[in-house]
């Protein structure tokens, strides 16, 4: 077999080609910048970013541009002083309002993973299922709002919505009320608004699942008298649950922290942390404040990330 | 595939489609209504291509839509670049130093909630200005800087799907006859994963395209994009050239995702009859 040596370098190295001392030395600087080079830029941009947020986070807000204080300080006797308070995260964690956000956010996110979980896993079921060509098409269909501006999908929404929109036309035109209703800058609205924009996320990763099965272990039930209800329950939606906590994330997690939503469906009264910390940082100008309450949503979200590894961890074991 | 679909399976997958396109056909039907009131149909007036011409005639808009075009293609391309070389490393070096945390790195952008990287990356640009006086000031640049990192972490999930499944065989053929690696890059893996490093391109530019929340924070005065903009008109009211807006956004979406899946399938056929040819041959 080729490539002893080097089997882990990405190709396999051919002896001849590499006897020397300077095409070995090319190949590893090849392998350093092949690594480095996407590593160095996720690490500056992605990763230092969050320790800047974390200094802000504990720093006193001023009057000035930016508007924190800093951290490290010499003193006029050359002394490196610290300048640290935690008061942000105590006037985060104290503060009502900042926990109803929280709070607030939370449930919406919930509320909104478990409807497109509910609708998204009969959808995905049915275009798994769905015989050739036509499985593709449907799936496309799934595909193309995803690629569709999500602040336009939105947008129709509130068009859809208003007080002379087509949906109060249609409640009038039935008799079940009598004047329009206020359907915008309602919780319904959000809830309505954050699942419509995050069913795809759901259903993607489902029907990748889904499409997985083998339909041969629902046959060999239905053979032995499994009844299709019972069957789905002991052998389909186990086998899939890999999808589940892949759609489960991928919705919870962006919802908790959805700004757009909220900021054009909800009302004034409807609390979600994106919209609070988007308000504390461009509107109030607090950055520490912002800062804080974006490192307690990372603690938040980090820890339930963890705790569905976990469970997913020992559902593999079991099953 | 024998079993039909349930009638309830049917129904649920009637009501999602419904629920996902009756608002984007609303909005297109609404884009040709003449009523001022973006909600009332005005049956007299009604089709017209009014909001199409003003908004051909919008220069804030077009301008706009040039910016995010243009920070659309630059992203989607400096993502890719970086996406290839992350997706060769995750598959190719399996251990390196520091792989978890550069598979972390490699995925969380896609799950955290863009006020946090929005906010996260600004801080960081205020402080590079103070300590290095690059960048100076917000705009373009760091707009762009901002869509190639989320934008790298789906072209990596895409680009390391299709480069796991290369036939290493034929990389192994040409080192054995000399090829230098770069030149075997070049030759044989880039041709291979080609596809995915246009779909991930394409992926890239919409996410760029489309993204708000991140670009408002990095962005500065004198740099606003598209959906900025789109965003600011709706939050003080609906206006119904937005209708017609969306409309040929829609179309041109339509159009592209139908052209890749048609080559997709198309490649897919000819790998399975080629499949067949070479099994038989045998």
């Amino acid at each position: 077999m080729l490539g002893c040596g080097f089997a882990d370098r990405g190709f396999p190295v051919n002896h001849r080609a590499f006897s020397g001392r300077w095409p070995r030395l090319r190949a590893e600087l090849g392998r350093r910048s092949v690594i480095g080079l996407p590593f160095g830029w996720l690490l500056l941009f992605f990763a230092v970013p969050f320790l800047i947020v974390l200094k802000i986070s504990v720093s006193n807000a001023v009057l000035a541009m930016p508007p924190v204080a800093p951290v490290l300080i010499w003193g006029h006797d050359r002394i490196l002083q610290i300048h640290v308070q935690f008061s942000n995260y105590a006037f985060v964690l104290a503060d009502r309002l900042y926990v109803a956000a929280f709070i607030n956010s939370l449930r919406v996110a919930a509320v909104t993973t478990l409807l497109t979980l509910l609708i998204g896993y009969p959808m995905a079921y049915g275009i798994s299922r769905t015989p050739g060509v036509w499985r593709n098409v449907l799936f496309m269909f799934v595909a193309l709002p995803f690629f569709t501006s999500f602040l336009l999908r939105v947008y129709a929404w509130i068009g859809l919505l208003g007080r002379s929109g087509p949906v109060n036309g249609l409640l009038l035109h039935l008799g079940l009320i009598h004047e329009p209703i206020q359907l915008l800058q309602t919780d319904f609205a959000v809830y309505l608004g954050m699942v419509y924009s995050y069913l795809p996320f759901m259903v993607l990763p489902l029907y990748a699942s889904i499409e997985k099965l083998d339909l041969t272990l629902l046959e060999a039930a239905a053979d032995l008298g499994c009844r299709p209800t019972r069957a789905f329950f002991a052998i389909t939606l186990p086998l899939t649950r890999e999808g589940i906590f892949a759609g489960c994330l991928l919705v919870f997690i962006p919802a908790v922290g959805e700004y757009v939503i909220p900021a054009l469906m909800g009302g004034p009264d409807t609390l979600m942390i994106g919209r609070v910390v988007w308000d504390e940082f461009f509107a109030n100008r607090d950055w520490p404040v912002a800062s804080a309450l974006a490192i307690v949503l990372l603690v938040i979200l980090s820890g339930f990330v963890f705790l569905l590894q976990k469970v997913q961890a020992q559902a593999e074991e079991a099953g | 595939m024998k079993s039909r679909l349930s009638p309830f399976v049917l129904s649920m997958l009637i009501f999602g489609f419904a629920f996902l396109y009756l608002p984007i056909f609303s909005m297109i039907v609404y884009s040709f209504n003449a009523s001022r009131m973006v909600t009332v149909w005005d049956s007299v007036h009604s089709p017209t291509l009014a909001w199409y011409l003003e908004l051909f005639g919008n220069d804030e808009i077009l301008e706009a839509a040039q910016l995010s075009f243009r920070i659309a293609a630059v992203s989607a391309t400096g993502a890719v670049i970086l996406a290839t070389l992350a997706a060769f490393a995750l598959v190719r070096y399996r251990r390196f130093r520091w792989r978890g945390l550069f598979g972390v790195l490699t995925t969380a952008p896609m799950v955290l909630p863009e006020v946090i990287t929005g906010l996260s990356l600004l801080l960081l640009f205020v402080a590079l200005e103070q300590w290095t006086g690059w960048p100076p000031g917000r705009g373009a640049a760091t707009i762009t800087i901002a869509h190639v990192t989320f934008c790298m972490a789906y072209a990596i999930v895409v680009i390391q799907a299709r480069l796991a499944t290369v036939d290493r065989s034929l990389e192994e053929a040409a080192m054995d006859l000399g090829a230098r690696p770069w030149k075997v890059f070049m030759v044989i893996t880039l041709p291979l994963i080609l596809p995915a490093i246009a779909s991930a391109w394409m992926l890239s530019f919409i996410l760029s395209w489309d993204d708000i929340v991140i670009t408002s924070f990095v962005s500065g005065p004198g740099s606003t994009t598209l959906p900025q903009l789109v965003f600011s008109k709706v939050r003080l009211g609906v206006s119904p050239d937005i209708n017609a807006l969306a409309t040929i956004l829609v179309g041109l979406v339509s159009v592209c995702v139908a052209v890749a899946g048609a080559v997709m399938m198309r490649t897919e056929r000819r790998r399975l009859r080629d499949a067949q040819i070479a099994t038989g041959a045998h």
